[in-house]
Formats: C-alpha cells, sequence, structure tokens
C-alpha cells in the first residue's frame, strides 16, 4: 500500500509530507519505546506511536523510516513537525488507538 | 597512510532534543561517501544509541569519528558517572535508567547490547566517578 492508504484506512491527519503520500510501504511497527524500535525492527517503513518527543523523529531517521503515524489523538509540538519536514519523514496523526490502528493496517495487508 | 575523514563532535548533556545530532551528521557524511546503505544504517544505530547513552547518562560528552576505505571507528567520550558493573550493564533489559528517561522512549537495557549487536567491535572502558570511553568498529 501507499502513505495516502494509511491516511484513508486510519482517518489520519496529515502533520508534513503530504508531497509524499503516494510513497510504497510493505511493513511497519507499533511501539512506545524507542529502544525497542532500535533494537527489534528491520526495515520497518512506517513506525506507529504514542511517544511525542523529537527522538522518535531520530529514531525514525536512524531506521530508514519513512512515515510516523501517532496514535490516540496525539500531536507532536511545531520543532517536532519541523524537524521531520526536514528529514523527508510523513507525520499523521489519527485518532485511533495503538492496537486498532495498528490491526487495521494489518489487516490491510501490510506486514509486520 | 590511509585515507581518513575526522569528525568530531560535542554532545550536549543537557538538550534532549538535539541528542543524536552527531550520528546523523555521521550517517550523512557516510552516505555522501558512497558506504553501502546496510552499513550506513549500522553505524547510524550503533552511534544513536550511544550518544544517548551520553545525553541521559552522562550529562554529554565528546563523539569522534574516523573513517576509512573499509570501517569506521567511533570514540565515545564522556565524564559522566562511569560504569560500575560492564557485563551487567551488557545484558539485555538491564538499565539504571529512571522513570523519567522512560517516559521519554529510552531506558529499556537494550542500549549497549544493541550497540554489540551493530557494531563489529566493540570495547567500554569505564571508571565509576571519572568517566566512560566506549569504542565501536563497523567494517564496511
Amino acid at each position: 500500500m501507499t502513505i495516502k492508504d494509511v491516511v484513508r484506512l486510519l482517518n489520519a491527519e496529515i502533520l508534513c509530507g503530504s508531497d509524499r503520500l503516494d510513497t510504497e510501504i510493505h511493513t511497519a511497527c507499533g511501539s512506545d519505546m524507542m529502544s525497542d524500535v532500535l533494537a527489534y525492527v528491520k526495515d520497518q517503513s512506517v513506525l506507529l506511536t504514542g511517544l511525542l518527543n523529537p527522538q522518535v523523529v531520530r529514531t525514525a531517521e536512524m531506521m530508514d523510516m519513512l512515515c510516523i503515524v501517532f496514535v490516540r489523538g496525539k500531536r507532536p509540538e511545531q520543532p517536532v513537525i519541523d524537524l521531520a519536514r526536514e528529514k523527508g519523514i510523513v507525520l499523521l496523526t489519527t485518532e485511533k488507538r495503538l492496537f486498532v490502528a495498528c490491526g487495521i493496517l494489518y489487516t490491510n495487508g501490510l506486514g509486520g | 597512510m590511509e585515507e581518513c575523514v575526522r569528525l568530531e563532535y560535542d554532545v550536549d548533556g543537557e538538550n534532549f532534543a538535539s541528542a543524536g545530532n552527531a550520528s546523523e551528521s555521521v550517517k550523512r557524511m557516510l552516505k555522501q561517501l558512497g558506504v553501502p546503505p546496510e552499513y550506513v544504517r549500522k553505524v547510524a544505530i550503533a552511534m544513536y544509541e550511544g550518544e544517548i547513552n551520553m545525553v541521559i547518562h552522562a550529562h554529554g560528552g565528546r563523539a569522534v569519528a574516523e573513517i576509512y576505505p573499509d570501517h569506521i571507528g567511533i570514540w565515545l567520550k564522556d565524564s559522566g558517572p562511569g560504569i560500575a558493573d560492564i557485563d551487567l550493564a551488557m545484558k539485555a533489559g538491564y538499565s539504571t535508567a529512571t522513570e523519567n528517561i522512560r517516559s521519554l522512549g529510552f531506558g529499556a537495557g537494550m542500549g549497549l547490547p544493541n550497540m554489540k549487536k551493530y557494531s563489529d567491535e566493540m570495547t567500554i572502558d569505564s571508571t565509576v566517578g571519572v568517566g566512560t570511553t566506549v569504542y565501536l568498529r563497523v567494517n564496511f
């Protein structure tokens, strides 16, 4: 699927990176613990999280991820959005909870 | 003598938001030098974990990277509290991080094991009350 599909499936709002919605993605991971993302993730291109600090964007950047989805209606502060824009990472926010958001994407063909 | 690109950074221990700047700069340089992406990512993750450690445990410090055609050597030097039991610190899941650090998404006890996992060589030289120097090497 593409990031545009994620937006549609999660009824998400785009915080930055609207010019990159056609990017193809194949796998995702969900975690609030960046240490675990760094330890266990391999080649996942989407990160779903409830954590809002700048290190979420840094972690995604180090892992070459393309898109971050903030769950539970969370919204990072502007400096975090600016950082993601600078790194070319798409930021989305959805009202759905982490488990539900992951489930919807998984059911629709996004792998782990 | 081998050609070498040397990079040096001050890691600001007071600014959690800027943690990762040095690793990101090294990552960018490796990409520019044409190092294959899988090695770039190994370096980025190992160094980023080290940089985060310096900020959350040791009030920052100094990071030095030397890039050679076939490998990178990274020294992360801090004047923090030191590590009393390195074997214990290397155990996955062991952490001395506070609840505050965990709330920031770190402190799962995966930092040092992760640095070892993504590097080809890692040495820790630490004295309690004096500081810690971690050396990481990743072969290309």
